[in-house]
């Protein structure tokens, strides 16, 4: 996957999980949690998502590695490297 | 399950517990002695914000801190006692110059700012009614509370007010002021720039004489057939959250204290401002989220000794597998309480594995104001079980009678209402405009907490299960019947009913069961347009997670939906009693 792949991948699952959010909305360098009123366990669903489609998990010990899109792309590319 | 018992040593502390023989201070303890740890008011009276913060910033602890506020990126700001008086008196004097009298509701909306602390002392300061919403909750429980609770001023941030107070805004033609915590300049006559009035005001303020069953806070709690229901309580409710903070939360002069709720909750009020404050104890808050790193580094470098946080951390800190003690310095904790749902006994025992010390479970609600029942630093844990009441309470388990009197039963290990003898000084003195409600909750000298559970031979508690629908989420109360009424606005929908899914991390999620109107088809993109649909109106804490459509929903034979029904379905139990189902 391409690091654009990766991102729209990340903001369509931010966007099923929690649909009354507009695409416009997300801001690449914002937490997403806070700024888009995620609670953590719909973040949780959002990593389960990607997990299943790019086959990495992030532990829980991680989290703070992946709170904002940009940082999460970069968790996940960095990985699949 | 005495083997899995956790027993302390007296020997193992290292500040000497301030209950050490409980049937001893249980025994003793009297209402009227608490009185003393009292300054009151210089005007007369008692007021919870003079002991808080205003007896301090008067005497020898004038200089220590009193909030230390860590910042989402990692700055942070300290405030004295001092500061705290001067910066409260300032929020005081603006309600006072608003017009603001006597009694008159002040709401808030925001995330863990400083400002809200500061508020949330100020308006008890000029007498008026600290009213905290939960900055995730959407317009629809807002517009609400806030209806219900006859808001006159509402401090909040300028993304809360566009996203979720905009829309509800002529709605509430009685709210006379926004103030807006983050904006420089007045962005019209009502809603005003708090930085711009925080400049002007005077940083002296006399509290003016209160009376201990004046109104201090008004606490939303959900109801499971209608909606929210607005808890009053008064400034007398000071004597709970001294008496807790000395049994419960062991508080000690030199403790740094964390208590992770949000003031949206009443654990974050009761013990995330006031009591720490009371004992003149530095209190932390912090602005971010859930983070197992984060916090840990906190409970490390702001060397935290007493920690009050909730199941849905813990189980999640438990996901790790890591070595906590070994990776960071926790040598400074010296007590975890947790409280918001039950806590698991393999939570407990996690915690004395994991971070070498046991984690203790303790029971309250928000009509209560403060921790009933508890375990104790000094005494041992029995796991799974929430404690003994703390003294001062007595709580029982009753059944009750068909002619609707109540018998307690002394029998141990038998299930029954958990319920409390009135007359703690924190005992909620109304639901407000429901007079009927409130009656309702007690029977003849007891009032019923509508939680089941059952007492063990030594006089332990044990939680059963809630004798309502309603649903415990992320330790949050969530009322079915309001977020049916708000999902039956939808065009598509017919019936809605709600209940609680059992849920590992989060105890229960809420669930919506939906019978859709004709001419609509069930189809996942409908299901998330539900979800959307619920997320905007209803917000994150109160919004369903999942949605399933059913034809029709179970209903009893004068139309009232059978959640109870929904749930064993569910869950996959025994239907039960169906005798009133529809044909």
């Amino acid at each position: 996957m391409t690091k654009d792949e990766i991102k729209s991948a990340i903001i369509k699952e931010i966007l099923e999980i929690a649909p009354d959010i507009e695409e416009s909305e997300i801001e690449n360098d914002k937490n997403i949690q806070r700024s888009l009123e995620i609670d953590s366990f719909d973040f949780l669903k959002i990593l389960t998502a990607m997990n299943a489609q790019v086959g990495i998990e992030v532990p829980e010990a991680d989290y703070s590695q992946v709170d904002t899109v940009e940082h999460m792309v970069e968790y996940f590319l960095k990985r699949l490297e | 399950m005495k083997e899995k018992w956790i027993e302390k040593n007296i020997t193992d502390f290292v500040v000497e517990p301030n209950l050490l023989d409980y049937s001893h201070e249980y025994e003793r303890f009297d209402w009227k002695d608490v009185a003393s740890a009292f300054d009151g008011l210089p005007s007369g009276g008692l007021n919870i914000a003079h002991e808080a913060i205003d007896r301090h910033a008067n005497g020898t602890l004038a200089e220590k801190v009193a909030l230390l506020w860590l910042c989402e990126d990692g700055h942070q700001k300290k405030y004295t006692f001092s500061q705290m008086k001067k910066e409260s008196a300032k929020f005081a004097n603006i309600l006072s110059s608003l017009g603001l009298v006597k009694g008159e509701r002040v709401f808030t909306l925001s995330t863990r700012l400083p400002e809200l602390y500061i508020a949330a002392i100020g308006i008890l300061k000029n007498l008026n009614v600290l009213c905290p919403l939960f900055s995730q909750f959407g317009p629809q429980p807002i517009l609400q509370r806030m209806q219900r609770g006859d808001a006159k001023v509402l401090l909040t941030t300028k993304k809360l007010f566009e996203k979720k107070i905009t829309p509800i805004l002529n709605e509430l033609p009685e709210l006379l002021y926004v103030l807006l915590i983050d904006v420089e300049e007045d962005e019209s006559t009502q809603v005003l720039s708090l930085p711009r009035l925080m400049q002007s005001a005077s940083d002296t303020f006399e509290i003016p004489h209160t009376q201990p069953e004046d109104m201090s806070i008004l606490h939303f709690t959900s109801g499971t057939t209608g909606m929210p229901k607005g808890v009053v309580h008064v400034h007398k409710a000071v004597y709970t959250h001294w008496m807790s903070g000395k049994y419960a939360l062991d508080l000690h002069p030199n403790d740094v204290y964390w208590c992770t709720a949000d003031p949206g909750w009443v654990t974050g009020t009761s013990y995330g401002i006031i009591t720490p404050w009371i004992h003149g104890v530095t209190n932390i808050v912090d602005e971010a989220e859930f983070d197992a790193a984060r916090w840990y580094k906190i409970l490390q470098d702001e060397k935290v000794s007493i920690w009050y946080t909730a199941p849905t951390a813990i189980r999640r800190l438990m996901r790790i597998n890591s070595q906590p003690t070994k990776e960071y310095d926790l040598s400074h904790l010296r007590l975890i309480q947790s409280v918001g749902e039950p806590l698991n006994p393999e939570a407990v025992i996690w915690g004395k594995e994991k971070l070498k010390l046991p984690i203790h479970d303790n029971w309250w609600q928000t009509e209560t104001g403060g921790i009933m029942i508890s375990n104790l630093i000094s005494q041992t844990i029995r796991p799974g079980s929430m404690g003994r009441p703390l003294p001062g309470i007595k709580a029982g388990i009753l059944r009750v009678n068909d002619d609707g009197s109540v018998t307690e039963i002394t029998e141990a290990n038998k299930e029954g209402d958990l319920a409390l003898k009135v007359g703690w000084p924190s005992m909620f003195r109304a639901y407000l405009h429901a007079q009927e409600k409130y009656d309702k909750s007690f029977i003849g000298e007891w009032y019923i907490s509508g939680d089941l559970a059952y007492k063990d031979e030594d006089g332990y508690f044990w939680f059963v299960g809630r004798a309502d629908d309603i649903i415990k989420t992320s330790g949050h109360m969530v009322g079915p019947f309001e977020v049916e009424s708000t999902l039956m606005e939808h065009p598509a929908v017919a019936e809605a009913g709600v209940i609680g899914k059992p849920d590992e991390m989060i105890g229960q999620l809420v669930k919506a069961f939906i019978s859709l109107k004709t001419g609509f088809e069930p189809s996942e993109e409908l299901k998330r347009e539900l979800i959307g649909f619920g997320r905007k109106k209803l917000g994150t804490a109160v919004a369903p997670k999942e949605i399933e459509f059913q034809e029709n929903l179970p209903k009893t034979r004068s139309g009232k939906i059978m959640r109870r029904l929904l749930k064993a379905r569910e869950m996959g139990l025994p239907e039960g009693d169906t005798s009133t189902l529809e044909d």
